[in-house]
């Protein structure tokens, strides 16, 4: 096992419709649970990295204001955005930082509240998340980006609308486990396949949905990480990639190609493959975008994805369990919150901590968090 | 004109690529090439990152092409919620070129297909606006 940096603490908000406190309430709230038991003062941490999409808050720059609430200035607070895979990039910004010995402990915390936005203005801004000038200005949105993925996939390999369904089957399942999930009803396939169409094929049930919420992930270096906690879980990997923003430039329609790109680095530098994976969390947007994530990873070659899910391989008890905490779909998407929550799940299945959804004898893991259209993922492996 | 009279909704004022929008007008829909490395680019574009080169020609996407993929929208954005549903579809052309765009009304949207050949043509929206829509 590679024991340069690792993650030393997790923690995260209940992820909400509405929040009903401040940001920087909220980011406390995800930063206590992360230090709880580790006996670290304010002034142990060197540096703070804050992850977010800014559209959404009007208070600009959040950096400072959040590291005067949590009492660590002077260190050095800053921030970084990939839209929806902010917060990987911030602990693969973290992970970068501790090797090349710049900083010994960082604490990490994504967060959005986008309840602060009108449904009307969240549209608006999200609609930019397109190309502005070829793109948005034809109605396009983040189910229709998702949707054509998911057509072209349902044509090239017959796969059914069904077995979409199944992947909101297994997660809704496991949301209605996590006490930190905003959806927590588990859904039948009939009620899966008879919800509104968003954008065809792809239906309510396919996507998942606006939240509040905060996450922070606490790295440390070996020698720290060893002298704070007795369950360091190692960062084994981190692999990154970005894609053409405009979708009809780009060489798939049915495989999201940069989380190709982004896993190949991750496995090689933990020198491991997807078969080495015991839990996996991946960025499950959409249904599409989770059986897209399984071709993508190397859990199943193109076009048998959605056969792992039927096959119950992708559930807490079989081959390769993934998003065992209710997914993007059920937990809800608080953007710069996710990749955080992400790992989070993945260290507590390595600390042996995720009671009745527990992987037993989980040793590696996986994060896939991906901003955008497949168009900024980040892969991070763990090992413990 | 410039580029604010192009699309429903627009976002960007100012571009190099702004005769893009007097050919849609025009009636035609163009890509460019770059006349160095001989690369074709949609959306046009008034640089190539291969060649450093901002020398370029406009060509024009007469043929028609194969759509690749599609989705019908029900539930649109701030400025096309009156306009849902409508679908979006994505042709590659034998130009060389992918264009992503409305795929126009003159289809059903039962009898859009994975496969079936479209044209994209220029789409007056108002006396000086201008989109690009697909149709068999
Ligand atoms: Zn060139």
């Amino acid at each position: 096992m590679k024991e340069e940096v690792a993650v030393i603490g997790v923690g995260q908000t209940a992820f909400t419709r509405n929040c009903g406190v401040s940001i920087r309430e909220l980011c406390f709230e995800a930063y206590r649970e992360a230090v709880e038991g580790l006996d670290l003062s304010p002034k142990d941490i060197d540096a703070l990295i804050i992850a977010s999409a800014p559209e959404y808050d009007k208070q600009r720059t959040p950096a400072a204001l959040i590291s005067e609430y949590l009492g660590l200035t002077p260190s050095p607070a800053f921030y970084v955005e990939s839209v929806c895979s902010a917060g990987t990039t911030g602990v693969r910004v973290a992970y970068s930082m501790i090797k090349a010995g710049v900083h010994d402990i960082i604490v990490m915390i994504g967060f959005q509240k986008m309840s602060e936005l009108s449904s009307r203005d969240a549209a608006e801004v999200m609609g930019r998340g397109d190309d502005t000038m070829f793109s948005s200005p034809f109605g396009t949105t983040m189910p229709a980006g998702h949707a054509l993925y998911a057509q072209a996939y349902l044509h090239k390999y017959g796969a059914t609308e069904e077995q979409l369904a199944k992947v909101r089957v297994k997660n809704s399942h496991y949301g209605a486990l996590n006490p930190k999930a905003n959806y927590k009803k588990v859904l039948s396939l009939e009620e899966i396949m008879n919800s509104d169409v968003i954008c065809s094929p792809l239906k309510k049930f396919d996507c998942c949905a606006n939240a509040d919420g905060a996450s922070c992930v606490i790295l440390a270096s070996a020698a720290k990480a060893k002298k704070y906690t007795s369950k360091p879980v190692w960062v084994l990997g981190v692999g990154a990639a970005t894609a053409e923003l405009n979708w009809s430039v780009r060489g798939s329609n049915t495989s999201f190609l940069a989380t190709r790109e982004a896993a190949k680095t991750a496995y090689e530098m933990a020198g491991l493959g997807p078969e080495d994976i015991n839990v996996a969390e991946v960025h499950d947007c959409f249904t599409i975008s989770e059986i897209l994530a399984y071709e993508d990873l190397g859990f199943a070659k193109p076009g048998e994805g959605p056969k792992l899910v039927e096959d119950k391989a992708t559930y807490h008890d079989g081959k390769i369990p993934v998003n065992v905490d209710g997914g993007l779909l059920s937990k809800g998407h608080p953007i710069g919150a996710t990749g955080g929550s992400q790992v989070r799940t993945i260290v507590k299945q390595l600390r042996g901590e995720a009671g009745e959804t527990q992987v037993a004898g989980a040793k590696v893991g996986l994060a896939q968090n991906v901003g955008g259209v497949g168009t900024y993922p980040n892969v991070i492996i763990f090992g413990r | 004109m410039d580029f604010a009279n192009f699309g429903v909704v627009s976002f960007t004022k100012q571009a190099k690529v702004a005769p893009f929008v007097d050919y849609l007008d025009q009636g035609k829909v163009m890509a460019t090439e770059c006349k160095q490395c001989g690369k074709k680019y949609f959306p046009p574009r008034a640089d190539c990152p291969y060649c450093l080169s901002s020398e370029m020609e406009w060509v024009e996407i007469k043929s028609k092409g194969k759509l690749l993929t599609f989705t019908t929208v029900n539930y649109g954005p701030s400025g096309f919620e009156d306009v849902a549903p409508y679908s979006l579809g994505i042709v590659e052309f034998p130009e060389g070129v992918r264009v992503l765009a409305k795929i126009r009304k003159k289809v059903d949207v039962g009898d859009i297909k994975i496969g079936m050949e479209l044209r994209v043509v220029p789409v007056v929206l108002s006396e000086d606006r201008f989109a690009y829509g697909l149709e068999p």
